[in-house]
Order: structure tokens, then sequence, then C-alpha cells
């Protein structure tokens, strides 16, 4: 009679559960369980395999080449050869996003959430801006090889690049990464009350004044997110650079003005990587080293977004 | 609009109400500056519609039709047989699928129905984590690793370190996290008074989440899967390392042997040489391929959105 009506109610209920259990254990539940945890284990276990072998092969030429591997120049001996250009390269790509993606995907999303009042023309760019995020981002380089490279290469890239320029690499870069930056952006415009718009409306404020000081600052977490991911999609993506020439690339060090050098080959870090794998069995160590850096960076990129995402949060 | 006392109050017009015309300029320039960044998607869409048509038309218009059909890849030798490269798209998004299938809609059941809120916080960004590794790292680790470890033990024979096994479990890994991501979102906006049902007619939790809330995310589910072979299809970096881009291929189904898909065929034109704009039709063909991928993933992002609106549209 010493124990307390707490642990009785506990055992009144296991009896309850053993009776109608028959004391027999459910195999067959256990079973789906375990195979469920098993596939989520086994997902989740590919890329600590994946972590481990790039870092177990990566981390001894980094510690040996050590700050020389992020700065020297591409070449054709192992030892020689680093990600200084590639890493310049992919730097210019994210200038290119931010430049024209930034500006022009949150135009669209503001016009498609707060502006357009015709249904089918909102209808449509929905439509094509989703059809846009789903197409293969090599088809995106055949775009930037028939228009950027081929029509006008002569412009974008004269002489020695024949046509595969920096500037022809960054606008391609820039139209893939369109469509991200509309989509986050329109979300998170959409996610801001109406009742923030009608209360400054009911002020005297005009659309764009509504839009500028009260939607924008609210929904920019959500639209600073949006193009965290973009940027990190520019840095991570080869595809189509290949299609547009990163791969025969490097920087000329003797470019002279910025007109020069975007009118001029170049490469970039995702690029290097491919052309180091087609390379012999000794680039192994390269490659595995250029993989850090551009996981590395990646990574960062990532886990910033996915704090912001969550720490600015709300609910309305 | 002000009015004097002792007069009649002057009449209010709409004039008044619209406010300094400077205010009214700047407005309607606004206005057409977000819509002509608006029209941009549009724009760029139909300049990929007609740069992808009008190079496939100058390949179809010279090229000997009989070749599409022959047994090889060799667009160097003119040899274009645009359907070992279909074929080997297909098989290498089918092993892609047999591996992210299983895995990502595991997941995604696990992660909404057994799942402590506090796995499902750690374990959701990891996930993102992994959708966000770069396709080229996942096709070296598949060429290195994989192709070693996996596939050489279960193919019978001496196998090439190449081949279209390891790039489509490549693939396969690849698009887990988006299969897993879509599914999960769709069982996990089904509402839980169905669950409630369920448990108060005595079910088990492996009998509601397989047989109730399954079924009731049926939609999103399919739709996670179509978007997954969606993306397997336009997957180009993991095969163009790991099955090896050579630039041809003979027409194969022994996932074991070395093979061509419509990207890495694509890549391989681009970086073969520098001359793809030479006379020959291997640049025209490279916007031939182009364009039958483009139809592919077009025709099946538009059937998973379709899938798509079908959940909304139920709850």
């Amino acid at each position: 009679m010493a124990s307390t009506p707490r642990t009785q109610a506990l055992t009144a209920a296991d009896v309850v559960r053993r009776s109608i259990e028959g004391g027999r254990v459910d195999w067959r539940s256990a079973a789906v369980e375990a195979l469920l945890v098993g596939l989520l284990v086994l997902t989740l276990g590919v890329l600590a395999w994946l972590l481990v072998v790039v870092f177990v092969n990566g981390i001894p030429v980094l510690a040996e080449r050590g700050l020389d591997f992020l700065t020297s120049p591409l070449a054709a001996r192992p030892d020689e050869a680093g990600v200084g250009q590639a890493i310049t390269g992919s730097l210019w790509l994210m200038g290119f996003v931010a430049l024209l993606s930034f500006p022009l995907g949150i135009g669209e999303a503001v016009y498609l959430a707060e502006y357009a009042r015709a249904p089918w023309f909102t209808r449509l760019v929905n439509t094509v801006v989703r059809n846009l995020a789903g197409v293969p981002s090599l088809v995106y380089g055949l775009l930037g090889l028939a228009i950027f490279v081929v029509a006008l290469g002569d412009v974008l890239g004269p002489g020695s690049a024949s046509g595969r320029s920096l500037l022809a690499g960054g606008l391609t870069m820039a139209i893939l990464v369109l469509p991200i930056v509309i989509i986050t952006s329109a979300e998170a415009l959409r996610a801001v009350p109406g009742s923030i718009r009608e209360a400054a409306f009911g002020v005297g404020a005009t659309r764009w004044e509504v839009v500028r000081s009260h939607v924008l600052p609210y929904a920019a977490p959500g639209i600073f997110t949006g193009t965290i991911l973009s940027m990190a999609r520019a840095f991570g993506e080869t595809a189509p650079l290949i299609l547009v020439g990163a791969v025969i690339g490097g920087f000329n060090v003797k470019y002279e003005s910025v007109l020069e050098t975007l009118q001029g080959r170049y490469t970039a870090l995702p690029t290097t990587v491919y052309d180091w794998a087609r390379k012999p069995q000794d680039f192994a160590g390269n490659v595995y080293a250029a993989i850090i850096v551009l996981i590395g960076v990646l990574l960062v990129v990532n886990a910033l977004a996915i704090y912001l995402r969550y720490r600015f949060e709300r609910r309305w | 609009m002000t009015a004097t006392s002792g007069q009649h109050p002057a009449r209010l017009t709409i004039g008044d109400l619209r406010g300094s015309s400077s205010r009214r300029r700047r407005e309607l320039a606004v206005r057409l500056v977000f819509l002509a960044a608006a029209s941009l998607s549009i724009v760029i869409s139909a300049l990929i519609i007609l740069s992808l048509i009008g190079e496939a038309w100058s390949f179809i218009s010279q090229v000997d039709l009989t070749l599409l059909v022959e047994r090889g890849w060799f667009p160097r030798r003119d040899l274009y047989s645009i359907h070992t490269i279909v074929t080997g798209t297909l098989l290498v998004a089918a092993i892609g699928m047999l591996v992210a299938a299983p895995l990502g809609l595991g997941a995604a059941i696990y992660l909404s129905e057994y799942a402590s809120a506090r796995v499902r916080r750690i374990v959701k960004p990891v996930l993102e984590i992994l959708a966000g590794i770069p396709s080229v790292v996942l096709g070296y680790f598949a060429l290195q690793v994989l192709s070693p470890t996996i596939v050489d033990p279960s193919c019978a024979g001496p196998t090439q370190a190449y081949n279209m096994a390891a790039a489509g479990i490549g693939v396969g890994i690849l698009i887990t996290p988006l299969i897993a991501s879509v599914a999960e979102d769709a069982m996990y906006a089904v509402p839980s008074s169905l669950r409630e049902a369920s448990y108060g007619l005595g079910a088990r939790k492996r009998t509601t989440s397989l047989r109730i809330v399954f079924p009731a995310a049926i939609s999103g589910i399919v739709a996670a899967l179509i978007l997954g072979l969606s993306r397997g299809i336009g997957e180009t970096m993991v095969v163009s390392i790991a099955a090896g881009a050579t630039g041809g291929s003979l027409f194969t189904l022994n996932p074991c042997e070395p093979g061509q898909t419509m990207t890495a065929a694509m890549t391989a034109l681009a970086t073969g040489s520098d001359q793809v704009r030479g006379a020959s039709l291997a640049f025209p063909s490279l916007f031939f391929v182009g364009l039958v991928l483009f139809g592919f993933t077009l025709a099946l992002n538009l059937v998973a959105d379709r899938f798509v609106r079908r959940v909304r549209i139920r709850y």
C-alpha cells in the first residue's frame, strides 16, 4: 500500500495495454518503425560518408599547401595548381547575381504580389516562373551559348576569349537564379498580412510608399533568405558554365582594366573541380581540397540562410 | 479644398483626392519599372524556346533522319543516335529513382509521422544541407567511392571505373532530399482529424501512417516522385563525371558499362574541344538534344504541378 496514486495509474494503463495486446509484442509495427528509421539513417549516413571521404582526402593537401592552395592559379602540375583564379571567378559570378538578379527578381516579385491586378497576367507569370525554376540548368547554358557566346560574342568576349567571356558566364548565371529570387521573394511578400498595407493606405500612403516603407521591410528577412540561397546556387552550379566556356578559362593575370577582365576568359570553383576530376589520379588530392573549399563556403552560406529563417520567422 | 467660413463649402472634387501630381507621376513610373521586371521572365522563357527551336530545326533539316536510331552517339563522326542517349538518360534516372524513392519516402514518413519535434528540428536542416551539396561533388564521390565499393562487387565480370550504375546511384543520392522534403510537406499537411479518426477506430500508428496519411497525401507524394524524376533526367554533372563523358557511347542497356545521357552528351560536346562552333552538325545537335531534354522535364513538371494543386484543393 506504499505506492502513490501516480504509479497506480501507470500500472492501470499497463494492465489495460497488456489486456489489449494480450502480452504479445507487435513485431510488425516495430519492424515498420525500424525500417523507416533505417531509411532515414541511411540517407544521413550517405551524407556523413561523403563528408568523411572528402575531408580525409582533402585535409592533407590543404594542410600541406595552406594558403598557397587558395591563392595559386591553375597549373598543369598538381602540386602547383591552386584555386585562386577559381575563387576569383566564382566571386565575380556572385557579383553578377547580386547586381542583376536581386533587383530584377525582387522587382518582379513586388509586381506580382503588390501591383498586378489582371488575374490572367499573374497566373501567366506564375506559371512561367514555376516552369523556369524547373528547367534543367544545362538548358540555361544553351541559352547563354546561343545568345551571349554566339550572337553577342563579338561584343561580350572579343579576341582570344572567342565569346566565352566572364560577361557571358555572369549573365547566364544571373538568368539561372532569377526564378529562385522571384519565388522566395514573392512568398515573403505574400506572407505580410493585408492589415499592414491597409493601415498604411489608411493614412494616405501611395502604393509605392506602402511597399517601400512597410511591406518590403517586413518581408526583408524572407527575401534575404532567398537571395542567400540564390548566391549559394550561383556558387555551386557547374553545368551551364561548362557550356558557356568556364572550363577552358583561367584568368589572364595581365588583364589591365575591369572591362578587359569582363571580356576575358574565366573559370569558377565548381568547373575547376570538374576539370581536375577528369585529369589523371594524381589530381585527386587537389580535387578533394577544392571540394572542401566549395562545400565549406556553401555550408556557411546555407547555414546562414537557415539560421535567418528560423531567427526571423514571424507568426502574424 | 479649404472651405472659407461663411461661404458655401467648396465642392470636393476627384482632383482634390488625387494628391500631388508629382507623387502620381512617381507612382506611375515605379509601376512601369516593376511591370518591366515582371515581363522579364516571360521574355526569358521565349528566348529559351526560340533559341532551342531555331538551332534544333537547323539540325533536323540537315541530318539524315535514319541516323537518329543508329547504334551509337558519336557526334564527331556524324553519328547522332538520339535513342542511345535517351535510353541512357532513362536508365540512369531509373536507377536514381530506385535509390531515391525508398530513401526519400521512408525519411518523409518517419519525419512526418514518427519523429519527435526535436528530431524534426535537427534532421530537416541537415537534409537541406544534403540538398545543397553541388552535383560536381556527388559526381566525383560516385566515381571515386561508389563505383569501386558498391558497383564493382555487384557487377559480373570486370567493370570499368566509369559506369552508369554509379552515376545512377549518385543521381539518386542527389534527389533523395528533394523527394523527402516535398513528400514530407504533403504528409505533414494532412489534417490531424484524419489521424485522430483513425486512432479512434483503434488503428495502430503503422496502420494510420501507411493506410490513412500516406493515401491522403498521395498527390503530393506522386508530385515529389515526378519532380525527383525530372531533376534526375536534367542532372548533368554526376553523369558527366561518373558515367564517362568521353564524347560518344554505344547503345547499351547494361548499367555496368559506361554510357551517355542527354545532359552528359551535351557537356562532352561543349568540352571535348572548343570547336563545337565549327562547320559540322555538332553545334546544332547540342540544341536538338537540349530541346528533347527541355520537352521531357517540362512535361514532367507540368504533371507534378497538377498533382500539387490537387493537394491544395482537397484540404
